[in-house]
Order: structure tokens, then C-alpha cells, then sequence
């Protein structure tokens, strides 16, 4: 399991014995361990993301993607484990941290407008018991523009299409002013447009010295969208540079048989010389 | 109280107590039950938003065993049973162990919501209803008279006195004053609470603030209009309101405001009718308001909704027909007329009920595309022009599914929007592009945008 891991996997037994990067690391988990119930979800999983990076975290369906971030900022009880945000426990640093949960996890019939979903990116900025002023309704209505929604900024949230309710999402997140970016599938169903959108703010984030850390789906644009990546399967299988981590062997271990199927169902399509994508 | 009069009200009384002129104990009642109105509106909207709506119910038939024990409590200690603090703090403490009650039921077992919900509520109101027959008795009390409890399953505003009234305003201040503070937090925890949690708002604080409210509404309103309607009107005035609008500001005002006029109409009912519970009356304005609202609201109600229906449908039909109508032409070269008999096919080959053809094709008369000739139909100048931009756009929308239905928005509505409307101008190129590869291009393709 660990020939070739490039990520080697080490339990610190005390805190001297942590990586050196830790404190410039935007995202160190340590030793952590999910149980939903009594069936673990994630396995005694290390990780210290780099700096100013893109990372993917791969995995199958139950892998525990979306667990490992959210036991990561706290919305899921961790059975034990370290996590810690440029060296800090998360709460010290929550302004610092944006988080994009998936978009069908929120009701979308909710009684409010884009701009009204944005400006709750804000909410730390403003404060408690205060209306949101007119200076954070124009920081939200900038954050609308760089995803292309300023004029839609007063519709429904229903009347938004899944691509344009992922990007308010992520203009939410970008309200935040935040270093760290954690996003859970925003790939997911979303259009071209919306796509090309989403990579595209992801590396001016990047190239401002701020990093993502983005749950995704789609193999086949990894090594495009990303430079680091995460494999995992209940436990980490690779992290480190894309093009290191995501070998063949690496994906086997990763994808089990699964993803030998995927892959036959994906050739077998391209020499139908059906377009795909 | 006193026994009804059986003439009804005259206008004049009617008038006296609706304008405030009815004594200084109606007005009081009137005040206090619009408050009230207000105050459960308010919360309700959230309370609705969070789909809280049975555990607000199991509130309200927690309250029971609640009332019962504070006055068996109050009696035992020597005080007098009636006093109404006492027995709507009872009330209060009743149905928050009933909420927690809920909660843990959830948590520690299998059961799902509303199984959880539904014992909790049977096994309270069970409770308090055997508590209730158990003080009947002059003997379990030590003399001291039960008598007005009965009066919260009902409500009962005829028996209020203004101090009970200036209790239930003040009441209803509170839930909507902690409402208008946390407005912003409110709406965030009941929109997306992982953000919330996230951001570092005390999620657990700001949720059980906001069942807190819809308890304390709920004991404000026992006496007014009981514990068993009590859901009513925290439910009703927002889904009405809800149905009037998308923005939550004007959704918590209209909602508070719905309440506020249901909670004075029932009072003044109650008023002028003293045997007439006023609960029921305060919900029944709000259902009457919520019935009208269902049929009547312009975009969510169900006129506009069967309206929008039809309508769409119509515009499909005609737009089927009028493509056939055109491609019918160019297959026989300028031979544009479609006989009644044909027409008649086609709608059988549609599925088309029997009643929708002579209005699609008389919409297509009037639009001037189609033209009535000896046999049958003949497709005017105009009416090629369109059918050509229909036929053109379905093309487009099928290449467009073949090539790209991996990344199809949602919510195209593929026959009436044109392509131009919903996908960028780079890709409508591309598909044309695909699409003259594909297949010859049917007929003349018009340019530019639509009229």
C-alpha cells in the first residue's frame, strides 16, 4: 500500500514531530479518523496541503471526500485526529477559510435573491444585530460580477440555472475575502460556461497567492484544472504534484475495479467516435 | 361567562368594537390578539423556512400537561391556581421538554421526524388530558376551581382581562423584537446552517433562539386562541404570504401583517359573540385570506399556474403544427395549403384532445400564419418566415442535445426559447456549424435576431 506514495504516512507521536511545513501549510490534518455510526468513514488520514496550490481530492463514491473536508472544518464530529489551518486550530482563523458546500445541499425555493445568498459571505465583516450596509452590497455586487451574475444579482435563487447557483455560491465564498478555499464538487452538473469559469477564478486565486482545496469528480480534467492532488479511499493512497501522484497504479489503488470499467466504458466510447465531452 | 343573546350584533356594536370604542377590556383583548397576530407571523416564517411546522404543532399540545401541573403546583403551595404567569410559565417548560423530548428521539433512535414528532404530541396532549379530568375533581385540588383551564384548548378572548391581554402583547413585543435583531443571522442559519457554522455563528444558540420563539408565541397565544390551533396561525399567514411573493423582508412583513388582521378579526368576533371561540375565528380569517391567496397569487397561485399551463401548451401545439405547416410546403414545392382532412391526422397523430385544434389554429389565424382556403388551411407569407425559425431552432436545440446534453442547463424550456436567448452567440455558431455538417440545412435559414 505505500510503495508508491509519494506522501509518506507517519503518525506524529508529539507535536515536535510534526512536518516542518506545518505553519505555512493552509491545511494540516493529522492522524484524523470519521465514524458515521460504527462503520469508519475515514481512516487515520495525514495530509499538509501546500501553499498557494490547487488541490484535488479524488476518490470513488463513498470515499469520504466530502467527510474529510467537513470533518476538517468541524461540521463532522471527528472520532480523533489533529487538523490545523497554517499551523492554528480552525477556529483562529475562520475568516481566513471559505467554505462551498455542495450546491444540493441547501433548498434552493428559499425566499431570497442572489445578491441577498452573496452578502451572507459577509456576515463575519458585519457583525452581529446590524442590517448589511451599502458597502457590503457593493463588495457582494463585485464578487457577483467576476462570476458573470451582476445581472442577475436580484433574482430568485430558483430562477437560476445549477451553473449559475454554483457560481453565486462561489462569489459567496470570494465575498468572504478569504486565503483558503474549500470547495465540495463544484463541478458538479454545472455548464461549460460555468466550468471555464470556475477554473479560471480558481487560478487567479491561485496566482494571488491564496489556495483551493476542490472535492472533483471528473478524472479526466484533473491534471488540467489542478496541481496537487489528493487520492483517497477511506484512507490517502497519493498526495503530492499531479503529475507524481496520478499514475495508472495509483488510480488502480484508488478506483479498485471500478475504475477499470470506467476506463473500458470511456475507450469503448471513443472508438464509437461518440464525442464525449 | 354570560349566555349569548340569540339576536345577532347590530352594525353599530360591530362598528364600536372594531374602531376601539368597545370599553377599555376589548380594546385591550383587540391590541393584545393583533400583537399576537404579528408576533406569530414573524416567527412562523421562519419557523415554516425551517420546516419546523409539526414540531411547532407538538409544542402547542405540550403546553396541556404543563397548564394542569402549574396549577396543581400553585394550588399545592398555597397560591391561587389562576394566577396566569404561573401557568403559562408551566406551559412553556412543558413544551420545551417536549422539543427536547423530539430532538433526542431523533438522535438516539431509528425513528425518523415525524414518527418522533407524533409520539411526542400524542403522549403530551395524552397527559395533560388525564391531568385535566383528574382536577375536575373539587377533592384533588383542595377546593380550589379549575375552572378556566379548559379554556386554553380552545381559546377563549372573552374570558381575557386586560391585564391577560397586556401578558400576551408583551409576549409578542419579545418574539418579534429577538426576530428584528437576529433578522440577518436567522436567515442564514435556516438557509444554509453549514455556512452558517462555518462563518462561526453559534449555530446550536441561534436555532434553539428560534424554536424559544415559536414556544413563547405559542404560550402567548394559549389563552387567545388555544393550544390546539395555535399551529394555525403560525403556519397559515406565512404560507399565504408566501405565495405573494419571493423576497423574505416582504414575505416577514406581509406574513406579520396577516396575523395582526386575523388575530384582531378573531378577538372582534369573540367580542361581539362572547360564546364564539376565538381561536378558531382568528383561523379561519387566515385561512380565508390563505384560500383566496392559493387561487389568486400571480405567480405561485393556481389560476396563474393551470393559466401558464395551457398557455404553454397552446404555443407548443401551434408551433408543432405551424412547422409541420411549413415543412408540409417545402417538401411539395409552394403547395401550401393542408386540408382539413390531413389537419384532422395530424392532431389524432399529436394526441391532441379534441378541443385544443380549432383554438391553436384559429391562435395561428390570428397571428395572420395561416389563412383559411376552399379545402382547408394555407400558410401565409409570414407563416413560412416563423415556421422556418422554429424549424431552425428545434435543429438546433436536437444538435444541441446530442452534442452538448452533458452540460444542458436545467431549465430550458426547449420549445418556446429560442436558441439565441439561452446559449452564448459562439456556441449557436458552432452548433450551426454541426449541424450544416450533419445534414443539409432546412430551407432558408433567416439571420439575426428575432423579432
Amino acid at each position: 500500500m505505500t510503495t508508491s506514495v509519494v506522501h509518506t504516512s507517519r503518525r506524529p507521536s508529539s507535536l515536535a514531530e510534526r512536518p516542518e511545513h506545518s505553519a505555512d501549510s493552509p491545511l494540516s490534518i493529522h492522524a484524523m479518523t470519521v465514524a458515521y455510526q460504527r462503520k469508519p468513514v475515514l481512516w487515520d488520514v495525514d495530509y499538509d496541503a501546500p501553499p498557494r496550490a490547487l488541490v484535488a481530492i479524488v476518490g470513488p463514491n463513498g470515499a469520504g471526500k466530502s467527510t474529510l473536508i467537513k470533518a476538517a472544518l468541524g461540521l463532522v464530529p471527528r472520532a480523533t485526529g489533529l487538523v490545523e489551518f497554517w499551523g492554528v486550530p480552525f477556529k483562529h482563523v475562520r475568516e481566513r477559510v471559505a467554505y462551498v458546500p455542495q450546491r444540493e445541499s441547501v433548498d434552493w425555493t428559499f425566499p431570497v435573491s442572489a445578491l441577498d445568498v452573496v452578502c451572507m459571505g459577509r456576515y463575519r465583516r458585519i457583525g452581529w444585530f446590524r442590517p448589511v450596509g451599502q458597502a457590503h452590497k457593493r463588495a457582494a455586487m463585485a464578487c457577483l460580477d467576476r462570476v458573470g451574475l451582476a445581472d442577475l444579482a436580484h433574482r430568485q435563487i430558483s430562477q437560476l440555472s445549477g451553473g449559475q447557483q454554483q457560481r453565486v455560491f462561489l462569489a459567496r465564498a470570494l465575498a468572504q475575502e478569504a486565503d483558503l478555499y474549500i470547495m465540495d464538487e463544484p463541478f458538479a452538473g454545472v455548464d461549460a460556461a460555468t466550468e471555464r469559469t470556475i477554473v479560471q477564478l480558481l487560478k487567479d486565486l491561485r496566482d494571488a497567492g491564496k489556495s483551493a482545496i476542490v472535492v472533483h469528480h471528473d478524472l479526466q480534467t484533473v491534471t488540467q484544472y489542478f496541481d496537487h492532488a489528493l487520492l483517497l479511499n477511506m484512507r490517502v493512497v497519493a498526495a503530492g504534484p499531479v503529475e507524481q501522484v496520478f499514475t495508472p497504479d495509483n488510480l488502480q489503488k484508488t478506483y479498485g475495479g471500478r475504475l477499470t470499467l470506467l476506463s473500458e466504458a470511456a475507450e469503448a466510447v471513443a472508438r464509437a467516435g461518440i464525442n464525449v465531452r | 361567562m354570560s349566555p349569548a343573546s340569540p339576536q345577532p350584533p347590530t352594525w353599530n356594536e360591530i362598528l364600536r368594537v372594531l374602531t376601539f370604542q368597545g370599553g377599555y377590556n376589548t380594546n385591550a383583548v383587540l391590541a393584545g390578539a393583533a400583537m399576537l397576530g404579528l408576533a406569530a407571523g414573524v416567527v412562523g416564517v421562519f419557523a415554516l423556512l425551517r420546516r419546523r411546522s409539526l414540531v411547532a404543532d407538538a409544542i402547542g399540545h405540550a403546553t396541556l400537561p404543563g397548564i394542569v401541573l402549574a396549577f396543581l403546583t400553585a394550588v399545592a403551595m398555597g397560591m391561587s391556581g389562576r394566577s396566569l404567569p404561573v401557568l403559562l410559565l408551566g406551559a412553556a417548560l412543558a413544551s420545551a421538554l417536549s422539543v427536547a423530548c423530539i430532538f433526542a428521539i431523533i438522535r438516539y433512535t431509528r425513528l425518523r421526524e415525524d414518527a418522533a414528532i407524533g409520539i411526542v404530541l400524542g403522549v403530551f396532549f395524552g397527559v395533560g388530558v388525564v391531568l385535566l379530568s383528574y382536577v375536575q375533581h373539587p377533592g384533588n385540588t383542595g377546593g380550589a376551581s379549575p375552572a378556566g383551564l379548559h379554556h386554553f384548548i380552545y381559546g377563549q378572548t372573552a374570558a381575557m382581562r386586560a391585564g391577560d391581554a397586556f401578558v400576551m402583547a408583551a409576549l409578542a413585543l419579545i418574539a418579534v423584537g429577538v426576530t428584528a435583531a437576529l433578522f440577518k443571522e436567522f436567515v442564514l442559519v435556516t438557509f444554509n446552517s453549514e455556512h452558517a457554522r462555518v462563518l462561526g455563528l453559534p449555530f446550536t444558540l441561534l436555532d434553539g433562539t428560534m424554536l424559544a420563539l415559536v414556544v413563547l408565541v405559542t404560550v402567548a397565544g394559549l389563552q387567545a386562541v388555544g393550544l390546539i390551533l395555535v399551529i394555525a396561525l403560525l403556519i397559515i399567514p406565512p404560507v399565504a404570504a408566501r405565495l405573494w411573493t419571493d423576497r423574505l423582508p416582504v414575505l416577514v412583513v406581509c406574513a406579520g401583517g396577516l396575523g395582526a388582521c386575523s388575530g384582531y378579526a378573531g378577538a372582534a368576533a369573540s367580542a361581539l359573540l362572547p360564546r364564539t371561540p376565538a381561536g378558531s375565528v382568528i383561523v379561519l380569517s387566515a385561512g380565508s385570506v390563505f384560500f383566496v391567496s392559493l387561487l389568486a397569487a400571480p405567480r405561485h397561485g393556481v389560476v396563474a399556474t393551470v393559466l401558464r399551463r395551457i398557455t404553454l401548451r397552446l404555443r407548443i401545439a401551434g408551433e408543432h403544427l405551424l412547422e409541420a405547416a411549413y415543412e408540409h410546403s417545402v417538401s411539395r414545392r409552394g403547395v401550401s395549403t393542408l386540408s382539413s382532412r390531413s389537419l384532422r391526422a395530424m392532431e389524432r397523430l399529436w394526441g391532441w384532445p379534441v378541443w385544443m385544434g380549432p383554438i391553436v389554429v384559429h391562435g395561428l389565424r390570428r397571428k395572420g400564419h395561416l389563412r383559411r382556403t376552399g379545402d382547408g388551411y394555407e400558410i401565409t407569407g409570414p407563416g413560412v418566415v416563423r415556421g422556418a425559425r422554429i424549424a431552425r431552432n428545434h435543429r438546433l436545440w436536437e444538435q444541441y442535445l446530442r452534442t452538448h446534453a452533458d452540460a444542458a442547463p436545467g431549465h430550458v424550456d426547449w420549445s418556446a426559447d429560442m436558441v439565441e436567448h439561452v446559449l452564448s452567440p459562439a456556441l449557436v455558431a458552432e452548433l450551426e456549424a454541426e449541424l450544416l455538417a450533419a445534414e443539409r440545412q432546412p430551407g432558408r435559414s433567416p439571420e439575426g435576431s428575432p423579432a
